[in-house]
């Protein structure tokens, strides 16, 4: 007979289910992409004009990718 | 005697953001809290409210003041990337529902839902647990929401005061809106809302990211003005785009 998990491991899971639900969900992309979009710009920064560029590129690809999540829910919705 | 007072575009930005979201997360809890109150009785809507109230206070008193404590670069950074994640889940979602892609969310289904769900479940004797835990969940879930983007936002601008007064104030009139509405909460244009918080938590996130990484915007707060133009546009076009793709398919379909 297997045991019911304790209150403090359900408390846990509950609270790890909860940030997983938040971030990511049903859009992955969306998570990557802010990791991205960070990454890129902290990349920038080691480059000479850091702050002209990362003033463009952070909504650019901020930008790029919502149209990149859109394209993906409307593929999705042309399949069913 | 003359109060001379000055609003910088980054208060008025911080007040629309926490306010709309605030009404939005607080229309959805409530939805449920109004059908556990007609279908089983006010006493254990009241209860699960008042204590999920509690809780949610608690949690701010005891995580709220040390974030104060973390390097504001880093909290920036932390806090741009988690606004510009949920921003972005939003302000794709609200697009989605304005193309009619995706399902728009309806309060009087979802009320009709939950008071299906309760009267499948018969009373039990003593406490209505069930009710209570049906009012606790969905107060507890959607207040933690809120509250998640006040100490966010009101920590990284230093104006968690203010963003947890706007929020205050968003949740009696939404509360003070149920009592007189009952539950015709489905009038309340919440697409459009959550479009516009969408706009707003996009534009924090990308200031704030750049502020954590030591980007000068120029201009100040007053960029958050700029972006949330720019990105107030893309939407547009996005919607635009999106309702023509539609339109197409439905045409090919019906010919």
């Amino acid at each position: 007979m297997s045991e019911r998990p304790s209150a403090i491991a359900r408390l846990v899971k509950g609270f790890g289910q909860f940030w997983w639900d938040f971030l990511v969900g049903d859009t992955p992309e969306l998570f990557i992409a802010a990791l991205v979009i960070i990454g890129v710009t902290a990349l920038l920064s080691e480059t000479g004009h850091f702050n002209g560029a990362a003033i463009v590129v952070l909504p650019v690809l901020a930008v790029l990718a919502l149209a990149t999540s859109l394209l993906r829910a409307v593929r999705f919705s042309r399949r069913k | 005697m003359f109060i001379a007072t000055s609003v910088s575009s980054g208060t008025v930005v911080l007040v629309s953001a926490v306010f709309l979201a605030s009404c939005v997360e607080m229309v959805e809890a409530l939805t449920i809290v109004l059908a556990v109150g007609h279908t089983r009785g006010w006493r254990s809507a009241f209860e699960g409210t008042g204590v999920a109230l509690l809780v949610l206070s608690a949690l701010v008193a005891a995580f709220g003041p040390a974030l104060v404590h973390v390097p504001l670069s880093i909290l920036r950074l932390v806090v741009g990337g988690v606004l510009l994640i949920f921003g972005m889940q939003w302000l794709r979602k609200s697009i989605l529902r304005a193309t009619g892609l995706k399902a728009k969310h309806d309060e009087d289904a979802i009320y009709e839902e939950t008071v299906a769900t309760l009267r499948a479940t018969g009373a039990t004797p003593g406490r209505d647990r069930i009710a209570f835990v049906m009012a606790f969940k969905g107060v507890f879930l959607e207040g933690l929401e809120v509250i998640i983007l006040v100490i966010t936002l009101g920590t990284s601008s230093h104006r968690i005061g203010l963003a947890a007064a706007v929020a205050a104030v968003a949740v009696v009139l939404v509360a003070l809106c149920g009592v007189v509405v009952a539950k015709q909460l489905s009038s309340v244009p919440e697409n459009a809302l959550k479009m516009s918080v969408g706009i707003l938590l996009v534009t924090y996130g990308t200031f704030w990211s750049g502020e954590g990484l030591r980007v000068r915007w120029p201009g100040g707060d007053s960029m958050l003005l700029g972006l949330a133009g720019v990105y107030a546009i893309v939407t547009w076009l996005f919607v635009l785009a999106l309702r023509r793709e539609v339109g197409t398919r439905n045409a090919v379909t019906s010919a």
